[in-house]
């Protein structure tokens, strides 16, 4: 068991491109820490570093205390689970298991003992002696993930050990993975580009970016307070939405309506510097059927009229797709997030709204419906730079903020 | 329900009269020289496809001649040594090519796909001039050489394609496990490799052993003449009368290694001569 | 997916997101950056793992080859050394106009369309035999591995003496005479052996395309109508086309040397010499090493010659086109 500390890790490739820029991370002993982000933010560079696979450019590298930037992989004493599984083809899987506990030179009874512990923690007693080609995918995940903890190493590192699984068998997995991190209170740093993963998995997060990192937090923090637009869109599903706005006479002209500021805001827009266009971002469940929604709350959101697309009902609430008139936001990063979902050049038709209602909502395709959004739930980026406004000493506020 | 069985029946009848005709369409060649073999020199021009009398007679008569014997003990060691040497130069030469990044790697394949389709008859003349000035004309390393040079290209294809299949995650996992680098080789990588070392080195070897040009025009003696050289020498001018049932007996013995490696490895062969085509 | 430890991988990935000023741009000098240690390191082994198989290819073909040039240019008969003496192109005129050398082009030249065509034909069918077939597959890839592996003279021994009156039992199956004692029955034999031999190879070749056409792709077919012939030509040959054109280019250049066959069967009698058989024959037979190297000279070009047509025609389709993938 040990901490992980990053210092200012950097990792230039001899090309000149910078795969990885000054990453800071402290990881706590015992605890999980998640690095997510799209493909080529670096992440998994980051966690080929921490194993040792790569060599660090510049920085600090710190396990247990210890600096490791110029030790080898098999003297750091930490396990990695491959996205590919990797399980030696050749060896059954009780030899694969035992694999790194003979490399360390112990004696069979305890290497057998051992393995036998470890299968019984993944169910696999049944399959040791199989090879891994007669084992389903699932199965050969868990020999992965039973080679990591078998030697009951220093820290596990997990590059996107779920992503060759299938939906349900994946969900599955993530609750195993869960359980046994923290029944083992091993150090634990899990990569992978799913956000869903991401959310639910992790004591902590950390976004990364073109090899930058742009936070670090508990799930739910990145999602009430994403500190910049790239954050608020990776993080979420269905993701949120953005919208184009216009700073004029002290409000913000938007496709759903003028949508009036509070005092900090407004003091911050009058700056010399300040955008004269912003991107407005809703949470789809910040929208409510108008009909359905109480004087009170009524108060703290704006009302907007629009025609309703597509009502998918998931049951316990409506996904709701409405067209909205005007321009569409563009950023930097949000084609980024676009490229990243494949979807970079296929936007369906004109500007769509998603927005989540209650299952009580009357709604229904084709008809124009009047939909009520939370102003207090808001949040403004600045279109050049990506900064979340609405940010406050670390939190959000909304547009109405004083 | 029951048309259903009865197309598949006709489906597998169909495709098994097709199985029969190339099975005998390969066969029968090797089948008739076999039986030619086997023929006493009373009944070797009567035509019949199976002997009337059986007789090991041709195969004593060569294996009491020097000729053949050398011939065959040259044939052996030729190709082995030439088989060893091709693999091991290819297996150094794909490695690099499949797992490193240098300059001048597209340059190599380029040099080794043309050496593969070369005219080895316009080698014939110089090769055989150079070995003369060099004292290698009529012996092993006079043949190993060209052997070796022919062999390469086809090695170092076919095991570039197996290297390029080998998962090399798994090194890294065996670094991870603790291994050193030369630990992860060989417990982890060596085995992986094993299987497409081992076809390679049929494919090269019955290369070498087919080979009748190089082995005709750079060889002139029993010193060096290999078994299809040899045979196509076999005038039974005075060791024997007729020479074809000795000709005839010497082939199969050089045909019977060849049917065994078919036999046994297929899968192999199949695998290794197509994984090379469809480039890995 | 995400970076992988590849510099490469990464190379492209980053590439995208540089311009949005997270990681300042690199542009420019990137290409040129000293490379780093580990980077050099690589280079050394990699051109230290190729050195000793290039140094033989190169030491056995391409120094040899300018020698054969080099003796292609001198009267050089090794029955008359004393008259060694540089000539200059008179071995190419000697050659050229000679009509030896014009029919044994042409033989070659007749017996290798031939071959290569009919090995196509029939290495299709015999490679969809071997993917297809629904019993029997590893007999039928087995026997058919047997002409590959089998020594040339071997079978060429065998069809000989299945020709010769006597010993054959083909031999009065046409002609009532000896069909190896004329030219055109001759010339058919060899081209049948050169068929039975090579024809497992090319159907191996093509087999390994015809892996490569999905089974969705042919029930997609079916679906939208197409008959079992329109989805061989419409579906399965595109799919097909590079390993096709690689087979043919193999077979092609490999045809035009034959020579086993020819030497076994008819030792070139009746005008049924390839150029290969007559350069053999000048060399070692008549020891005359410049005419003999100015036939292997020709032989060299015209080969190259295919070769390059065949790229030109095709394109990057020929194998090995590097195509820098690593791991």
């Amino acid at each position: 068991m040990a901490d992980i500390v990053l210092d200012k890790v950097s990792k230039k490739f001899p090309d000149g491109t910078v795969a990885v820029q000054d990453v800071d991370l402290e990881i706590a002993d015992g605890e999980f820490v998640i690095l997510v982000g799209p493909s080529g933010c670096g992440k998994s560079t980051t966690l080929n570093m921490i194993a040792g696979l790569e060599d660090i450019s510049s920085g600090e590298l710190r396990i247990g205390g210890q600096r490791v930037n110029d030790k080898a992989p098999r003297d750091r004493d930490i396990a990695m689970v491959f996205q590919s599984y990797a399980l030696y083809p050749n060896m059954t899987v009780r030899e694969n298991m035992a694999f790194p506990l003979r490399l360390a030179k112990l004696d069979k009874e305890t290497i057998n003992s051992k393995v036998d512990e470890a299968a019984k923690v993944l169910e696999l007693t049944s399959l040791l002696d199989r090879k891994p080609a007669n084992l389903s995918g699932g199965q050969r995940q868990r020999v992965a993930m039973g080679r990591a903890i078998v030697r009951q190493p220093k820290a596990f590192l997990m590059d996107e050990p779920l992503s060759n699984l299938d939906a349900k068998l994946r969900v599955q997995m993530r609750t195993v993975v869960s359980r046994l991190q923290k029944q083992l209170g091993t150090t634990t740093v899990y990569v992978t580009h799913d956000q869903t993963e991401a959310m639910t998995l992790g004591d902590r997060v950390v976004i990364m970016r073109g090899g930058a990192v742009q936070q670090v937090g508990p799930p739910q923090e990145l999602y009430d307070h994403p500190r910049n637009l790239f954050v608020a869109g990776f993080i979420g599903s269905p993701s949120m939405n953005f919208l184009h706005a216009a700073v004029q006479d002290g409000s913000l002209r938007t496709a759903l309506g003028d949508v009036p500021l509070g005092d900090r805001i407004r003091r911050e827009l009058e700056a010399a510097d300040a955008p004269r266009e912003l991107i407005l971002g809703i949470r789809p469940e910040h929208f409510e059927d108008a009909e359905l929604v109480d004087e009170d709350t009524r108060r703290r959101g704006l009302e907007f009229e629009a025609p309703v697309e597509i009502v998918e009902s998931m049951g316990s609430d409506k996904y709701v797709y409405f067209t909205v008139e005007g321009e569409r936001a563009s950023a930097a990063e949000l084609e980024e997030l676009a490229a990243d979902a494949g979807a970079s050049d296929f936007s369906g038709a004109g500007s769509n709204l998603v927005t989540r209602l209650s299952a009580e909502s009357a709604v229904a395709e084709g008809q124009s419906r009047r939909v009520w959004f939370n102003l207090e739930k808001i949040h403004l980026f600045d279109p050049t730079n990506g900064r979340n406004l609405t940010l406050h000493e670390g939190r959000a506020a909304g547009a109405l903020a004083d | 329900m029951a048309t259903g069985t009865e197309t598949t029946t006709r489906a597998r009848l169909r495709w098994g009269l097709l199985d029969v005709l190339v099975v005998v369409f390969a066969l029968v060649p090797v089948l008739w020289i076999a039986s030619l073999s086997f023929k006493t020199p009373a009944t070797i021009t009567d035509g019949n496809f199976i002997p009337q009398e059986w007789t090991l007679d041709n195969y004593r008569t060569i294996f009491d001649t020097d000729q053949f014997v050398r011939a065959l003990i040259n044939s052996i060691g030729i190709a082995l040594i030439a088989t060893l040497i091709a693999v091991v130069l290819g297996a150094m030469a794909a490695y690099a090519i499949s797992r490193l990044d240098f300059p001048g790697k597209g340059l190599l394949v380029g040099v080794s796909l043309l050496i593969a389709m070369f005219p080895q008859v316009s080698l014939v003349s110089p090769l055989f001039e150079i070995e003369r000035q060099l004292g290698l004309f009529d012996t092993w390393p006079g043949l190993i050489l060209p052997y070796i040079t022919f062999a390469l290209p086809l090695a170092i294809y076919t095991l570039s394609a197996f290297f390029k299949q080998i998962p090399w995650d798994l090194e890294k996992a065996a670094k991870m496990d603790g291994a050193t680098q030369g630990q992860a080789f060989r417990r982890v990588i060596a085995p992986l490799a094993a299987p497409g070392l081992f076809t390679t080195a049929i494919l090269v070897f019955i290369f070498c052993w087919n080979d009748f040009l190089f082995a005709i025009s750079l060889t002139s003696t029993e010193r060096s003449r290999t078994v299809p050289a040899a045979l196509s020498f076999f005038t039974g001018a005075s060791q024997f009368e007729d020479p074809t049932g000795a000709i005839c007996a010497a082939a199969v013995v050089i045909t019977v290694p060849i049917i065994l490696f078919v036999l046994f490895f297929q899968r192999r062969i199949v695998s290794g001569l197509t994984s090379g085509a469809v480039k890995g | 997916m995400s970076i992988n430890a590849t510099p490469t991988g990464a190379d492209t990935a980053v590439e995208e997101t540089e311009r949005h000023a997270t990681v300042p741009a690199q542009r420019g000098s990137r290409r040129k950056a000293p490379l780093s240690e580990n980077k050099k390191a690589e280079r050394k082994l990699g051109w230290l793992l190729c050195a000793p198989a290039a140094l033989v290819m190169v030491a056995v073909t391409a120094y040899p080859i300018i020698y054969s040039v080099w003796l292609s240019l001198q009267r050089f008969d090794l029955r008359f050394p004393d008259e060694r003496q540089f000539i200059g192109l008179e071995n190419y005129v000697t050659v050229l106009t000679n009509e030896f050398w014009w029919t044994a082009f042409g033989v070659t030249m007749l017996i290798t369309v031939v071959t290569v065509a009919v090995e196509l034909v029939l290495g299709m069918g015999l490679a969809i035999i071997m993917h297809r077939t629904l019993v029997g597959r590893g007999l039928v890839r087995t026997s058919a591995l047997i002409p590959y592996g089998i020594v040339t003279v071997v079978a060429a021994f065998s069809w000989r003496y299945a020709w010769t009156p006597g010993t054959g039992y083909l031999a009065d199956l046409f002609s009532d005479g000896a069909p190896l004692t004329e030219r055109a029955s001759s010339l058919a034999i060899i081209m049948l052996a050169e068929i039975w031999k090579t024809t497992p190879f090319m159907a191996l070749l093509l087999m390994a395309g015809l892996a490569l056409v999905p089974e969705d792709l042919l029930k997609a077919a079916s679906t939208d109508g197409a008959t079992a012939w329109q989805k061989f030509t419409k579906v399965m040959l595109p799919v097909m086309k590079p390993a096709i054109l690689v087979a043919l280019l193999f077979r092609t250049l490999d045809a035009f040397r034959v020579f086993d066959n020819i030497f076994v069967l008819t030792a070139g009698g009746n005008e049924t010499s390839s150029v290969s058989m007559l350069a053999y024959n000048n060399l070692i037979r008549g020891l005359n090493l410049g005419i003999g190297s100015t036939m292997s000279v020709l032989i060299f070009i015209t080969v190259a010659i295919i070769a390059f047509v065949f790229v030109k025609l095709f394109g990057t389709a020929a194998p090995g086109s590097d195509d820098g993938e690593r791991r």
